[in-house]
């Protein structure tokens, strides 16, 4: 297998943030887990956006991920970080491909009420779910990695932040390929002319299928770690704000590039955080400038500071 | 002689708008058939049914002597009819080679690869003969929306081709191109399409350009056909001169391909 440039400095990256995680304070470790995890949400809601739909339900994934996470340590005693969180990928998929056969017969703001309306049925289902601990959900502990139980605290933190360095890095590389193959760039002509792609022979819905499918995996992912990562799940993160959010943080970062999500989660979870600590009550306003000035300064998104416009080439 | 082509009594209503009454047409392998009538005459109403885009009030049409009524555009592509567009139909954010590659994509595979790239050097290397065979290299990497008209027309065209059809349709090939560029283009594209051996229908305007390359006319007229035959016969026809080309055609503008 060979590695572009893109990846091998994607995995630099990764790299000097596993070796930084063990320097750095563990409210910043927290602070960045979470926002990486959810950055994997926002890249199945980014993929959806190429091709021309916005998923506003992209908590379905996000919470199907990390309650399958739950429920195997609580019920069913799949304690291994790692084969619960590949089964809460499995889920997703699953229930990606019954969804999906509906879904991908809808376009634009019918598609999006429509993934929003999935997602809310299952916030109403956990609500209702007793055993699940309704609006409360539980709580998700004892789990381990290749047999090995990290302390809770520190230990587990750092473990957490470690594998969800890793993922993201196996994730952005796959999507950093899927973008320029077959699929992913054709994805791209559905948005650009659904009719031509007909006439070239190929079904516009298999391949918005394929991508929701394959978009529903990586963030039920995003899901999984999440809730390795806080100890915690609960019907919240399928309720519409959840979606919301994904949402903020793709247009924050815009569409240019893989790593853009993670760039993009991170200003928003430091910008969360310390609206929250310096000007509580306010900090849904200055989320608001912040959208407001990136959407009317940069449209492309905030990967557009970084990136300096090559002519000819499309990254 | 094998019939390609056939359709039985095709009839299209659009509320109290008859686009297309009664149509029997037949088109034999290899022919080269040209489609000429006024605005609203029917004829991309024609292509649209043919192609799977539109579904026909009543009638039958037979490809290769199946059934294709009903069939999705694309089972139709992949059955090997083809066809371009009257306002070309390309993909506005890519560039020219770009939208060529994606053709063979999917000329290829109806299921493109999930992690092999797109743009392989096989693929750039025959997207590049194609530029070439249309004359169109010195805008491979512009964006298909800021090349001229004629351009456009030929990538649609080189997209309908790159699958291979056994048959193409082609609505307005000319339309929004310069007098003096007609030519030019339907001689690229008429040795295209002869070197695949092809059988082309094409809606054309331009009596010359008519003249010049088919064997075979049809005159639409109020979702009717008037007549049909050898071009010098169908263009003296006195109803065809009376209903279709009795006043010199001006240059016009093409509306929806669909
Ligand atoms: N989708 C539609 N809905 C309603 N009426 C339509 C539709 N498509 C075509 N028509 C009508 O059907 C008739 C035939 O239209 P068509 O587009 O086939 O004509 P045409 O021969 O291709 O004309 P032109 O030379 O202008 O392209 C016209 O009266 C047109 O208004
Ligand atoms: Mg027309």
């Amino acid at each position: 297998m060979r590695f572009d440039r893109t990846e091998i400095s994607l995995a630099l990256i990764a790299i000097a943030c596993v070796l930084f995680g063990f320097v750095s304070p563990g409210w910043l470790i927290f602070l960045l887990t979470i926002a990486l995890s959810k950055a994997l949400v926002v890249q199945g809601v980014v993929m959806q956006m190429r091709s021309g739909l916005v998923s506003f339900g992209q908590g379905l994934f996000y919470c199907i991920g990390g309650y399958t996470v739950g429920m195997g340590g609580q019920f069913f005693g799949i304690h291994d970080a790692i084969a619960a969180l590949a089964l809460g990928i499995a889920v997703a998929i699953v229930v990606a491909m019954i969804l999906g056969l509906l879904l991908t017969r809808y376009r634009d703001i019918f598609f999006a009420m429509l993934s929003l309306a999935f997602s809310m049925i299952l916030f109403g289902i956990l609500v209702k779910s007793q055993e699940l601990g309704s609006t409360d959900g539980f709580n998700v502990h004892n789990w381990t990695v290749f047999g090995w139980a990290p302390e809770t605290g520190a230990d587990s933190q750092q473990t957490v932040f470690t594998m969800t360095i890793l993922a993201g890095l196996v994730i952005a590389i796959m999507i950093h390929r899927y973008t320029k193959a077959g699929i992913g760039v054709i994805c791209e002509a559905v948005r650009e002319n659904e009719v031509r792609v007909e006439y070239l022979g190929l079904s516009p819905r298999w391949l918005l299928y394929g991508n929701y499918v394959a978009a529903a995996s990586v963030s039920a992912l995003g899901g999984g770690l999440t809730a390795l990562a806080t100890g915690h799940v609960d019907p919240e993160m399928a309720y519409w704000t959840t979606s919301g959010e994904f949402i903020f943080i793709a247009l924050l970062g815009g569409l240019g590039h893989v790593a853009a999500p993670f760039i993009a989660a991170i200003v928003f979870s430091v910008v969360r955080t310390y609206s929250i600590e310096f000007v509580p009550n306010t900090w849904q306003m200055i989320l608001g400038f912040t959208l407001l000035g990136v959407i009317v300064f940069l449209p492309k998104g905030l990967w557009s500071l970084v990136s300096r416009e090559k002519s000819g080439e499309r990254t | 002689m094998t019939t390609i082509l056939e359709t039985r009594s095709l009839n299209k209503e659009f509320g109290a708008v008859i686009a297309a009454k009664d149509l029997d047409v037949q088109v034999a392998k290899g022919e080269v058939v040209g489609v000429i009538g006024s605005n609203g005459a029917g004829k991309t109403t024609f292509i649209n049914m043919v192609t799977g885009y539109l579904k026909p009030t009543r009638g039958e049409i037979l490809f290769n002597g199946k059934s294709i009524l009903g069939h999705s555009p694309r089972a139709i592509t992949r059955a090997g009819m083809a066809r371009s567009f009257q306002v070309a139909q390309l993909f506005p954010e890519m560039s020219v080679i770009d939208n060529l590659i994606v053709a063979l994509a999917a000329a290829e595979s109806p299921r493109p690869s999930f992690l092999s790239p797109l743009r392989s050097d096989a693929r750039i290397a025959r997207a590049e003969e194609i530029l070439v065979e249309f004359g169109i290299e010195n805008y491979r990497h512009s964006k298909v929306t800021a090349v001229p008209q004629g351009v456009r027309k030929l990538v649609d065209i080189a997209m309908a081709l790159i699958g291979n059809p056994q048959m193409l349709l082609l609505d307005e090939p000319t339309s929004g191109v310069s007098m003096d560029e007609k030519t030019g283009l339907m001689d690229t594209v008429m040795n295209a399409v002869r070197q695949h051996g092809v059988t082309v229908l094409f809606v054309e305007h331009d009596m010359d350009v008519v003249e010049r390359y088919v064997s075979r006319v049809l005159a639409f007229y109020s979702g009717e056909i008037i007549a049909d035959g050898k071009p010098a016969a169908v263009l003296a026809d006195e109803r065809v001169r009376d209903l279709v080309t009795g006043h010199r055609h001006t240059h016009k503008k093409g509306n929806g391909a669909s």
